[in-house]
């Protein structure tokens, strides 16, 4: 009973909510290397940001294995919240799973660890939560693709500092490919897998 | 070991009564319910999980015992809620009366907790469940009242 106390709540106002943090979500993955914010008001575990868990409430359901790397499942916090509001399994095999909740993306695993999906179906991949240091301030990135007219350019703090260069095995798997969502407090940035980094720099 | 032992008896003891105080509010009218508790001051609580409906599976057994089936759908709702003191309940009922689910919800969750199991025993649970026993004997009695014994007499020639 003790461990069910300690939970925060879910979405206050469940259909809005959801339905606000999908648009938000949608717009980042159409317009890749903008940032969106969402407006939610959830509960959060303490391992979650504000984003990272508007997106668990709103994409996870029981069809949705999730991963969790070791920051976010230190304690059972996470992995019970999920469980609570969501119904989705969290398993150990990363590679089986529909999402990967990252809290120390420092020491991600190497992407081949993750879905890339089949040739048939693309879409049963591996989607990367990142929770990064900021979405406003760090390294310049200039991003180029579908959804980018021109050039994007996005400032932020990302780790691991090779992100970029280990999503470049999007171009050669496509139409496979692993999409990564990056979370900093309640903004949000999508890089699915037909964006390329084009420039770094500070 | 023995104090082990003695907090499992407690637990179960506990569930126990939040079972019976469930059967009784799950089959009250959502009204009555409201109406009771109208008349007790309320802790401060909030909504763990909102009131939302759903389907369950409702399973049967051909004569109790025999291989599960599948009987059909049924409309629930449920609701979580958290008292300020942390005690967490739960309300599943059939239908989809959120509010109702909510109430079942804060009186498990009050039930649970020393300050309040009492009064809503005495105030809210009591007076629906000696409402709901008179009235299954009423009906128990009129179904009664039309009652045929059959049975068959013994021939003599066996």
């Amino acid at each position: 009973m003790t461990t069910v106390a300690e939970l925060p709540a879910g979405f206050a106002d469940k259909v809005l909510s959801a339905q606000s943090t999908f648009r938000s979500v949608m717009d980042a993955m159409a317009r890749p290397g903008s940032v969106r914010r969402i407006q939610s008001g959830a509960g959060t575990p303490a391992a979650m940001m504000r984003g990272s868990a508007a997106i668990a409430l709103t994409l996870f359901d029981h069809d949705t294995p999730i991963w969790l790397d070791p920051a976010m499942s230190e304690t059972s916090d996470v992995s019970k919240w999920l469980k609570f509001h969501t119904s989705a399994p969290v398993i150990a095999d990363s590679s089986i799973a529909s999402f990967a909740l990252i809290g120390d993306p420092a020491h991600l695993p190497p992407l081949d660890r993750f879905a890339f999906g089949s040739n048939e179906y693309p879409d049963r991949s591996t989607t990367l939560i990142l929770q990064v240091d900021s979405l406003t301030q760090g390294t310049v990135f200039e991003l180029r693709g579908p959804g980018i007219d021109g050039m994007a350019t996005l400032r932020a703090e990302i780790q691991p500092h090779d992100l970029f260069e280990r999503l470049a095995v999007n171009s050669a798997l496509f139409p496979r490919g692993i999409d990564v969502v990056l979370v900093h407090d309640d903004a949000i940035v999508a890089i699915p897998r037909t964006t390329r980094l084009v420039a770094k720099g500070d | 070991m023995i104090a082990s032992d003695e907090n499992q008896k407690d637990e179960s003891a506990g569930q126990a009564q939040r079972k019976a105080v469930m059967a009784v509010l799950a089959h009250a009218d959502a009204a009555e319910i409201s109406g009771r508790l109208g008349t007790i001051a309320l802790p401060v609580h909030e909504n763990l999980r909102e009131p939302e409906n759903g389907l369950v599976m409702v399973r049967g057994r051909v004569g109790g015992d025999g291989a599960a089936f599948n009987l059909g759908e049924a409309t629930v709702s449920r609701a979580a809620v958290r008292l300020s003191t942390g005690e967490v309940g739960f309300g599943y009922t059939l239908g989809r009366d959120g509010r109702k689910a909510e109430m079942i919800a804060l009186c498990d969750a009050m039930v649970q907790s020393a300050e309040f199991a009492e009064i809503v025993e005495a105030k809210v649970v009591a007076p629906l469940r000696a409402a709901m026993t008179a009235e299954r004997n009423r009906k128990a009695a009129e179904a009664a009242a039309t009652r045929v014994d059959f049975y068959t007499l013994v021939r003599g020639e066996g």
